[in-house]
């Protein structure tokens, strides 16, 4: 389906993200099962989030404060004077008292923007933010298809974030650029981990197209069952170019919610709008009234930590880097916290972005299938200067670094450690040097007289039967000097 | 004033299936009751705020500490037809949503 250049694209995006507390919205039931322990279904649950009569709520301090953060990331104002939770009101298998605790009128953050870089369009495009809320996340329905549903309340109440935009995307580049960069700020701020395949992070896009030049918005879609930002992108250009080619045949577009199918890359009808959105929201008469205040708001501002856009700024403008190994280190709070404290330890910026995007991430994601996060390496970052200095002032060869730096992953010691009992210590004086260039000068003696005798690249054979003698300890520079000194005499 | 149909919009927000007699009866039952509510409008509110909470309470919040939760087994002792530590009800179609 060829999209027609007569429509704009007008989107808005509705991201629901869980809240990385330790317990529920509304009670003290744990979040997530103890680590290591495997996920039970219906072992998190309590008189309160199962709605058991007689029960009351109170609020998590801390869901509050991370949906403040968050706000306050996107620019947004937070509502001291007067925030409200209201009861959603519906009738499903998921939600067990009937209503959901959500905000409806009063949210807690309202009329923020977000500035969003398109690589794909090589711009960068400002997001107006509606709205962020906070509400409870419902019991999870699985669908066996046998007549029957199954219930698993542990997830029901769990602090849930509703961040809605004003419908500013004008692409299906932009909506995953937007996706994406809302997900680094959360995982930044620690309000969420915004892992769209487990679901903590979910996304809804609301797609309409409209003449280019008219201002009135055409017919939304909303589209549901997107588990990547990948699909996001393409449920969103699939739905374009649907829509596109119904308005060019002259059909009259029903405003509907569609679901995404991946494996057929397409959008089905999930369900019509119509009448089934009667919520009768009212205030929560259980919850007496939260009025965060401005002390409360100015301590959250000055907890905020540089968000990633300023961090790559910094990383560009003040120490020179690459845009490219910038857009990699600030990917990752712990790689980009990691490659600060490098620096902080003297090492060159250039110097230790190689090492850390390079090397040192490499054996993190290698490791990584064994549950290794960069938060948690046994290498500090001093003992990761200290090595390469260590390469920088000839006492280490680059080579040797390599092997390691592997080793300390393995095994936990310290760089230090590894160099002694390795004896990986460079050999860098002339006399040691010398002694091992005569020694195989006088094993390959033919090689040399050849050498002599107009064959440079035997050069190459006698500095690799040097770097076998010392074990690759050898300072190369010193040995390729030494060795051509030699070789002239 | 109530009529059939608020009746039947009503009744299908909650999932109940009303009969044609059930709904009949209930048309005029909650009128009236909306009536005897409806005199609370005689009241002059023109001084009065909106009010959704009477006691005189606000940032009632706990700390974020998980307490240990209710075992399965009591959590799922009413629930009428189980499946392996999960709850089982009839499919419901997502249209109520």
């Amino acid at each position: 389906m060829a999209v027609s250049t007569r429509y704009e694209t007008i989107i808005g995006i509705e991201v629901h993200a869980q809240l990385r507390t330790e317990s529920k919205m509304f009670c003290s039931c744990a979040t997530a099962p103890p680590p290591g322990e495997k996920d039970e279904p219906n072992t998190r649950t309590c008189p309160v989030c199962m709605a058991l009569p007689g029960t009351l709520p109170v609020i998590n301090r801390k869901a509050v404060e991370l949906v403040m953060l968050t706000g306050l990331a996107l620019d947004c104002e937070i509502q001291t004077a007067a925030v409200r939770f209201e009861r959603k009101n519906y009738f499903y298998p998921d939600l067990p008292k009937g209503y959901q605790i959500s905000q409806y009128a009063l949210p807690l953050c309202a009329n923020g923007r977000l500035e969003v870089p398109v690589p794909a369009e090589e711009t960068s495009v400002s997001i107006g933010i509606t709205r962020a809320h906070l509400e409870e996340d419902t019991a999870r329905l699985q669908h066996g298809g046998r007549g029957y549903s199954l219930l698993d309340f542990n997830r029901a109440g769990v602090p849930l974030m509703e961040i809605v935009t004003e419908p500013d995307v004008r692409s299906p580049a932009q909506a995953r650029a937007y996706g994406e960069t809302l997900r680094d700020i959360l995982r930044y701020i620690g309000a969420s981990d915004g892992d769209m395949e487990t679901g903590s992070m979910r996304i809804e896009g609301n797609v309409s197209l409209r003449p280019i030049g008219t201002d009135a918005f055409g017919t939304k879609v909303e589209v549901k069952n997107l588990n990547s930002f990948r699909s996001l992108e393409r449920a969103m250009e699939f739905e374009v170019a649907r829509q596109a080619d119904a308005l060019e045949r002259g059909e009259r577009l029903v405003q509907e919610t569609r679901g995404w199918h991946e494996t057929e890359g397409r959008t089905m009808t999930q369900r019509a709008k119509e009448e089934a959105n009667d919520y009768r929201y009212f205030p929560e008469p259980d919850l007496p009234p939260l009025r965060p205040s401005e002390e409360w708001v100015a301590r959250l501002r000055a907890s905020l930590p540089e968000l990633p856009a300023a961090r790559r700024a910094r990383y560009v403008d003040g120490l020179s880097l690459s845009a490219y190994d910038a857009e990699v280190l600030t990917a990752d709070l712990a790689l980009a916290d990691y490659f600060d404290a490098v620096v902080a330890a003297g090492i060159a910026p250039k110097s230790a972005a190689n090492w850390v995007t390079g090397e040192f991430s490499r054996l993190l994601n290698q490791h990584a299938a064994e549950g290794l996060r960069s938060s948690a390496v046994g290498l500090r970052p001093a003992g990761l200067a200290e090595l390469i200095s260590g390469v920088e002032g000839g006492k280490v060869s680059a080579a040797n670094a390599k092997t390691v730096l592997a080793e300390v992953f393995a095994t936990g010691e310290s760089p230090k450690a590894v160099v002694d009992r390795l004896g990986l210590q460079q050999v860098g004086d002339a006399e040691s040097i010398g002694a091992e260039i005569e020694a195989v000068m006088a094993e390959f003696p033919s090689q040399v007289a050849e050498y002599r005798s107009g064959k440079p690249q035997l050069f190459g054979f006698l500095v690799g039967q040097v770097m076998k003698r010392t074990a690759g300890r050898a300072d190369a520079r010193l040995v390729n000097d030494e060795l051509r000194r030699r070789l002239e005499e | 004033m109530i009529n059939r149909s608020d009746v039947e919009h009503v009744a299908r927000l909650a999932r109940l299936g009303l009969t044609d007699e059930e709904i009949d009866r209930l048309v005029p039952q909650l009128s009236r009751i909306l009536e005897a509510v409806g005199k609370l409008s005689a009241v002059d509110t023109s001084s009065v705020g909106p009010t959704a909470q009477v006691i005189a309470l606000e940032n009632v919040m706990r700390d974020d500490v998980a307490r240990p939760s209710m075992s399965r087994e009591a959590a799922l002792a009413e629930a009428p037809i189980r499946e392996g530590g999960l709850l089982r009800v009839p499919v419901v179609l997502e249209e109520g949503r």
